[in-house]
């Protein structure tokens, strides 16, 4: 077969030419036949077996659409590029092959897993694409700032390297930001058996922490007994997950759920983002053994969904003019949230315009999958390939894009200003505190 | 030579593809059950619904959206299984050996159906000419596995039209059947075996764990 012809900008990535120039072949050969041999079984070896190379994955995947249908981008090329090779050499491939490998796997794919539902055999080809990422990652092959957010996980256990004290110094914070508006909310911490475990991703202390806040007085509006740890476990993110070193995103994935059962809650209410429910659901629980989450995990659109719905939280005045919302993958094609997200959208704004494609064929932001958290290197490339998003996202004429997960936030904030789109991004919580009604009890009292 | 391949051939051709399809899907399944989490997440129900939007033409959005190939591809995969095992020539001589038969279809549906076969072909070998996607995967064993698909239907065709050296023909056609049974269990033409497994933990895996859908 003959190689790909790959038409790529250089990128410059530390992490990446340190490893290159570092591994020996000895060592990748025991790595990849380790991983191929120990971790992967009848999964792998049927898609591979199965594959009739028919190509129709292709037009499933946004990297390949928005690079004008670059072969290169192809899913099935991704696998031929890095699997089919490993399988056909039974491992002896060299170092610049793994950095190559890298390359596609962490910074080319999202794993959306949309190729997965458009291949008519139901190949799991995202599923592939991590076989890939455990291999380059226990070589040590790990784009630079992807590593350093798994660095973060294992020494603070949080992906952003927030220490204890700024931790609850924070959530302090934030619970008088939410006196402001609703004068008895309260931020409760390290309430033993709350009905409810609050968690969220470790850039919410970090840099977006009106987040917390806002979470504070819709829980006192909804009238929820909840509260959030106050050690770490606070922590829902896992970037570990997306690098391939699934120790450490087990590690994160157990402290998270047993913080939930130490705290004795009735189930767990994630903030709005996609991975960390995918971790938290799905990829923590099977590499655990467990299969299932512990304890009950709910996603923010879930759960807003059941305030909406339930009269818990009312609607005082819809949010005016044209908004249209990102479907997060790990959330919607993953997890079936579609409708629901569609329902509270439809509840809080005036004028709600859907995506098109919309639900669990809508596109991936091209931040997902651990992309984002790449860094700097490796954003031209990624916000370059976005552009069917961006186009999707112009044709509604919105002046607002939702997005509940925080990957498609910072994404589609690098589109909007990449494609001079001149729309605001925000979380559906920020729509939900412009448009609830806080009940008159609840309001401060004028002096 | 035709005693040859009429006889034992047939034979060792039907073990091997039976035996050998046998030994696969064993093989397959025992390995899958090395993997914890494949198992656990196989669901009757979510595989059955996944069968159905893929196994019933444009039952899905992607199937409506290329229908020229979904017209092509099932037309093609049709015509494959049921010309073969509903030809009157093939029932004949399941009667004569084993006093077997069963219902047929008219020599001219099988005719047509076997033109549509080849006509199935042609357009793979295009697509895989062509398409720059397909191209790059494409190396000689994937020509050589349409070969080994298309050369019982041509043959088949110039034999039942006795075109020209009716014997010699005869004995390629029954040959090419046979190297395709025998080809089936061991490359990946098995995805006429997997299909329905893939098929049924992505689905599964969707439907099940994922309260997704995958169609």
């Amino acid at each position: 077969m003959k190689p790909t012809i790959v038409k790529r900008e250089p990128v410059v990535d530390d992490a990446l030419d340190q490893c290159e120039a570092r591994l020996t072949e000895e060592e990748i050969e025991k790595v990849i036949n380790e991983v191929i041999d120990k971790e992967t079984g009848g999964r792998l070896w049927t898609y591979i077996n199965t594959c009739i190379h028919c190509g129709l994955c292709a037009e499933a995947c946004h990297w390949y659409l928005s690079n004008d249908r670059d072969v290169s981008f192809a899913p099935v090329t991704k696998i031929k590029d890095t699997l089919w090779v490993m399988l056909e050499k039974k491992g002896k491939v060299d170092a610049a092959f793994i950095k190559r490998c890298s390359q596609i796997a962490h910074t080319e794919c999202n794993c959306c897993r949309r190729c997965g539902m458009y291949c008519p055999f139901g190949i799991d080809i995202a599923y592939m694409i991590l076989v890939v990422r455990r291999i380059c990652a226990k070589l040590g092959m790990v784009p630079l700032y992807l590593q350093d957010t798994v660095h973060s996980h294992a020494a603070t256990m949080n992906q952003m390297w927030v220490k204890p004290d700024e931790w609850i110094d924070t959530l302090q914070w934030q619970e008088e930001e939410a006196q402001g508006y609703v004068p008895s909310a309260r931020l409760p911490l390290e309430k033993e058996g709350a009905e409810i475990m609050y968690s969220v991703i470790g850039p919410e202390p970090k840099f977006l922490a009106q987040l917390l806040g806002n979470i504070t007085v819709i829980m006192k509006v909804a009238g929820l007994d909840w509260t959030m740890p106050a050690t770490a476990g606070w922590d829902n993110s896992n970037m570990a997950m997306y690098s391939g070193d699934f120790e450490i995103m087990a590690r994160v994935e157990r402290l998270h759920h047993e913080t939930a059962q130490r705290l004795k809650v009735k189930k767990i209410v994630m903030g709005e983002c996609g991975h960390a429910f995918r971790g938290a659901e799905y990829d923590g629980p099977t590499w655990m053994g467990w299969m299932k989450p512990p304890i009950p995990v709910v996603h923010a659109i879930a759960f807003y969904y059941d305030l909406i719905k339930s009269g818990r939280i009312k609607i005082a005045k819809k949010v005016e003019g044209p908004i249209t919302s990102q479907y997060p993958c790990n959330v919607i094609r993953n997890a079936g949230l579609g409708s629901k997200l569609r329902y509270i959208m439809s509840a809080v704004c005036e004028d709600f315009v859907d995506l098109i494609p919309n639900d669990r064929h809508a596109f991936c932001c091209n931040a997902g999958g651990g992309t984002i958290n790449c860094g700097p290197p490796w954003k031209k490339i990624r916000v370059q390939s976005a552009k069917l998003q961006s186009e999707n996202f112009k044709r509604t004429g919105a002046h607002t894009i939702v997005t509940p997960c925080h990957n498609c936030h910072s994404g589609i904030e690098d589109i909007v200003a990449g494609y001079k789109l001149g729309m605001h991004v925000k979380f559906f919580s920020e729509l939900l505190i412009e448009a609830m009604e806080i009940p008159e009890h609840l309001k401060p009292k004028e002096e | 030579m035709y005693e040859f391949v009429s006889g034992p051939l047939v034979w060792i051709a039907f073990i091997v593809f039976i035996g050998g399809s046998l030994y696969r899907i064993y093989n397959m399944l025992s390995i899958s059950k090395k993997e914890k989490v494949v198992f656990p997440h196989m669901s009757l129900k979510h595989s059955v619904a996944s069968l159905i939007h893929w196994v019933i033409p444009f039952n899905n959005q992607y199937m409506r959206k290329r229908p020229i190939f979904t017209i092509i591809s099932f037309a093609f995969h049709i015509c494959l299984v049921v010309a073969p095992i509903f030809l009157l020539a093939h029932v004949m001589l399941w009667d004569e050996a084993w006093n077997m038969s069963w219902w047929t279809i008219p020599e001219a549906v099988t005719d047509w159906m076997t033109i549509i076969v080849i006509i199935g072909c042609i357009f793979f070998l295009y697509r895989r000419l062509t398409d720059p996607v397909v191209k790059n995967v494409t190396d000689g064993s994937d020509y050589l596995l349409l070969a080994i698909t298309a050369l019982p239907f041509i043959t088949g065709f110039i034999a039942y039209h006795q075109l020209f050296a009716y014997k010699t023909i005869l004995i390629l056609h029954i040959l090419a059947g046979e190297i395709m049974l025998i080809t089936i269990p061991f490359t990946r033409l098995s995805h006429m075996l997997f299909f329905v497994f893939t098929r049924s933990y992505f689905g599964s895996e969707q439907g099940h764990v994922k309260n997704s859908k995958d169609w």
